[in-house]
């Protein structure tokens, strides 16, 4: 599977166009790691632990988006777009959407 | 009683204002002297915001990278952005610690690209978002983008 946020996939065709695929994933923090950040607050710098888990949520979204697209048939998805929301104070929604084509 | 307590909110306020102070300059002096590390390292990967590569004559191979990170501001600029925000303005303290954010999700996004083997990143992306919590001030910066990868 081949992933690009461009309109095309450089030296391939596109042979057919399959739609819209998406994913998404909501992840909720434990109350363990806002302790531990609140405390950082104090001192300031990189929630590391925040920043693994959005990065596995976000996996897991593109992940859910290629199953999507593996299902439609296709090989490649273009023009992929990324996009954070907070729902609650606790829980944000990571959505990974494109387009699923067939290329040669 | 009464007024001890209240002394002793004002020394607990005073004492986080320093460490916030003390902690967020040294560490924002040592993330500034890494970023610029890591910017000369990744000179050899350029990156655009462009849709397309400015010379399409060499076959590519593409693969989506992405670079994230999630920056806690510290107490000291908290209360700084407080009393920013009474009088309008800049607000200083937030630029300097969104700039580190941004370089340093750039700089991961290269990372990931060089990698993978890839001379350059096309259709760069920037997304900013706040991470929920009670009483967290975090911000998380994302940078993807097209990796190419000259093929032989």
């Amino acid at each position: 599977m081949i992933l690009t946020n461009i309109e095309v996939i450089p030296g391939k065709r596109v042979v057919r166009h399959l739609g819209l695929v998406q994913g998404s994933t909501v992840r909720a923090k434990n109350v363990g790691r806002d302790i531990m950040a609140s405390l950082k607050n104090i001192v300031g710098g990189e929630l590391k632990g925040y920043t693994e888990l959005l990065n596995e949520a976000r996996e897991e979204a593109t992940e859910r988006m290629v199953r999507q697209a593996q299902v439609a048939g296709a090989n490649a998805i273009l023009n992929v777009r990324f996009s954070t929301s907070s729902i609650t104070q606790g829980a944000a929604e990571l959505f990974a959407y494109g387009t699923a084509v067939v290329v040669e | 009683m009464q007024t001890f307590l209240a002394f002793a909110d004002l020394i607990v306020f005073a004492v986080l204002l320093l460490v916030g102070y003390i902690a967020g300059r040294i560490a924002e002096k040592v993330h500034y002297a890494s970023i610029r590390k890591r910017e000369k390292l990744f000179e050899r990967v350029t990156v655009f915001s462009s849709r397309f590569p400015p010379t399409v004559s060499q076959p590519f191979q593409a693969t989506l990278v992405c670079g994230s990170v999630v920056v806690s501001q510290d107490y000291f600029k908290a209360v700084a952005a407080g009393l920013y925000s009474i009088f309008g303005g800049r607000v200083r303290s937030y630029e300097s610690l969104l700039d580190r954010a941004r370089r340093e999700s750039v700089l991961r996004m290269k990372h990931a690209a060089m990698r993978k083997g890839a001379s350059m990143i096309v259709n760069v992306k920037f997304q900013t978002s706040q991470v929920p919590g009670r009483g967290v001030g975090a911000v998380e910066l994302i940078a993807y983008g097209t990796a190419l990868r000259p093929v032989a």
